[in-house]
């Protein structure tokens, strides 16, 4: 690791990916048990891509999600509370109930919106850099993608655009591997997708996506270079998710083996970092375990806070649909 | 007063709104450097700047995904897609993303994206230079759907479209971009300078999106229609002597109701035109309206002149085109029907 990295920086990487972890598995039980109405496409696996490059962010820079998009907002501050009446479809969501679980967006936080569409984000954050770049407010816009969305073209042609007008945006691939249920290597002929950066005049990166620290330096990179006007970069985070497709257990289909999902959890990202906190001696054991107790009697209020919460009234069905 | 055509008369909307509102920028392909292949942006890059006027590459769902982005940050962008045509690549930003950002995010987030793209037949195109695809995005909860046919509603059309909060599909006629059509083809063409609608204040002005104009006023039928089928509409009632009333909807969406409702309740027989395909074209909406408000005051069925139910054909143009004989038997049908 790097040792410019401070401790405090670290140890808020760390407790983002906590969040996301408990969030996330509480939320892929409640949804099988049948508490949670609909799909959840669950981020447990990938943490830290999301935390390492949001570790970077402020609220003002702002990014786009994925279907996948729960972790993507809690690392960008999203609340617990909010975040769980939106899944619950309660009047106190983030989007009053409207959005839903792949729909989770908020103007404050620079949370653009994750989205049901494969590639449907990057040319927003595309545009949005682009008009950060007109206000020159020094903004930057992270679009999240995964290795299935890469082939989409809006994806090309958002990458494009932004090579083209050298907009302050980070292409940020998360690779798990698979494109839903198929797997990378039957969905494209390449290996990384960091590759196509070339095409697009910007950089492509490749990183380990189970590397926390690994993530938020070359994250960091490629922010300052968009921020400091230098343009684009393609950054790729090789990235496992355990969970199915959707949901925890899912179809329960053998598209991929046990083996290979107990493979990926060795390089557990948490793990992994807690090893690293408790080997500097920033992060003992017992207050790993402090944070992981708070983070989840924080998801246990936020449960009980959505649970309590009104559906929207049916008299706002019509609202906002046109100003 | 200026004597603009209907391209001249969308430069000018545009070239006022970039220089009365610096948020308003363009992008599309072709349209800074170039000038646009129909002209429309001509001279704007020149004089407001290459940061306001935007030449994108050929990547139409790119260019709506950016103006949405710039459209969620504060910019006014309007998107020139080169043909309706075209659009479809850009159909996933516009469905999916723009018409639902204000919804999904109860009012967090809105676009005041317009989107212009000429459509229509007339010039000879083929399948794919030629389409009217309004009913699909009068479809989409959440967009506005404009259509002008001449100089003046379409300057004050775009304003209001360009100052909207919310994303305006805004369709333009590219037959009469140069003078109106009255649908045969061997007549000479007539430019707008001749025209009343010709006359365009050089100014700022603005028309409400959502109000019909009735072009003609008559007491024996109501002809619904928009684009380029209000010259032909005209055309055929003058062909026939039809007392017809005439209505130019202007906006398919949101759709100006009470009008055509008052004036099928004075005329009793309506007749609705458009050069898209008949089969759940915009006309069909139309009809609902109509019977479900005007069923009592009917004399005669409703009646619909519309586009073959096939792609536009390059060899068999004008039988595909609905003109004034088409227009003209519908009319005369309606009125034997009573």
């Amino acid at each position: 690791m790097s040792d410019a990295i401070s401790k405090e920086t670290l140890l808020d990487i760390h407790r983002r990916m906590v969040r996301i972890r408990h969030f996330e598995s509480t939320a892929g039980k409640l949804m099988e048990d049948g508490k949670i109405p609909g799909a959840l496409h669950l981020y447990v696996g990938q943490e830290a891509v999301a935390a390492g490059v949001m570790a970077n962010l402020t609220d003002e820079d702002q990014i786009t999600s994925t279907h996948r998009g729960h972790g993507h907002c809690i690392a960008k501050g999203g609340a617990f509370n909010e975040m769980f009446a939106e899944l619950y479809g309660k009047v106190t969501g983030y989007c009053k109930g409207k959005g839903g679980s792949m729909h989770i967006s908020n103007q404050a936080l620079g949370i653009l919106g994750a989205n049901g569409i494969v590639g449907g984000g990057p040319p927003i954050a595309m545009g949005a850099a682009f008009a950060n770049k007109f206000h020159k407010n020094g903004k930057v816009a992270v679009p999240f993608f995964g290795d299935g969305a890469s082939n989409e073209g809006s994806v090309h042609e958002a990458a494009n655009m932004a090579g083209l007008y050298k907009l302050p945006i980070v292409f940020v691939c998360e690779n798990n591997g698979y494109g839903e249920y198929t797997p990378q290597a039957k969905h494209q002929a390449i290996v990384d997708v960091a590759d196509r950066a070339a095409g697009y005049g910007m950089p492509g990166v490749v990183v380990d996506g189970m590397d926390a620290v690994a993530v938020y330096e070359a994250a960091r990179e490629a922010i300052n270079r968009a921020r400091a006007g230098d343009g684009p970069t393609l950054l790729e985070c090789k990235t496992y998710r355990y969970y199915d497709h959707v949901g925890i257990r899912g179809m329960g289909l053998n598209y991929r083996t046990d083996e290979e999902v107990e493979e990926w959890k060795k390089k557990d990202a948490i793990d992994a970092l807690e090893r690293l906190l408790a080997d500097q001696q920033m992060l003992s054991a017992d207050e790993a375990k402090a944070v992981h107790d708070e983070v989840l009697a924080e998801v246990a209020t936020a449960i009980k806070f959505a649970e309590d919460s009104p559906l929207p009234d049916p008299s706002t069905l019509l609202d906002d649909v046109y100003a | 007063m200026a004597r603009m055509n209907m391209i001249q008369a969308l430069n000018s909307a545009m070239d006022v709104m970039l220089a009365r509102d610096e948020s308003t920028v363009i992008i599309g392909e072709d349209v800074g450097y170039f000038g646009g292949v129909f002209r429309c942006t001509d001279g704007l890059q020149r004089k407001h700047g290459e940061h306001r006027v935007l030449d994108a590459p050929i990547a139409e769902g790119g260019i709506v995904g950016s103006a949405i982005g710039m459209a969620v940050n504060g910019l006014r962008p309007i998107a020139e897609i080169q043909f309706a045509d075209y659009i479809y690549p850009g159909y996933d930003q516009i469905v999916s993303e723009v018409a639902r950002l204000r919804y999904r995010t109860a009012g967090d987030f809105y676009a005041p994206l317009t989107i212009r793209t000429p459509c229509g037949g007339g010039i000879r195109g083929g399948q794919t230079h030629s389409q009217s695809p309004e009913a699909i995005f009068a479809h989409v909860s959440g967009l506005k759907v404009v259509m002008p046919s001449n100089p003046f509603d379409a300057k004050g059309l775009l304003i209001s479209a360009i100052e909207d909060d919310d994303p305006v599909i805004f369709f333009e006629p590219k037959r009469i971009y140069n003078g109106p059509f009255d649908g045969d083809p061997d007549k000479p063409a007539v430019p707008w300078t001749t025209h009343e609608k010709g006359e365009v204040p050089e100014d700022y002005y603005s028309l409400p999106i959502g109000r019909a104009n009735i072009v003609r006023g008559g007491d024996d039928l109501t002809i619904v229609t928009y684009g380029t089928m209000v010259h032909v509409a005209e055309a055929a009632a003058e062909r026939v002597g039809a007392d017809a009333e005439i209505i130019d909807i202007r906006t398919m969406a949101p759709l100006d109701v009470g009008t055509i409702v008052t004036s099928v309740r004075k005329t009793g027989h309506c007749i609705v035109v458009h050069e898209a395909t008949g089969f759940s074209g915009f006309g069909a909406e139309i009809v609902a309206t109509v019977q479900q408000e005007c069923f009592y005051h009917l004399e005669a069925p409703i009646t619909r002149v519309c586009g073959w139910d096939t792609p536009y054909p390059h060899a068999f143009e004008w039988e595909y085109f609905p003109g004034q004989k088409r227009v003209a038997a519908a009319i005369r049908d309606v009125l034997e029907a009573a």
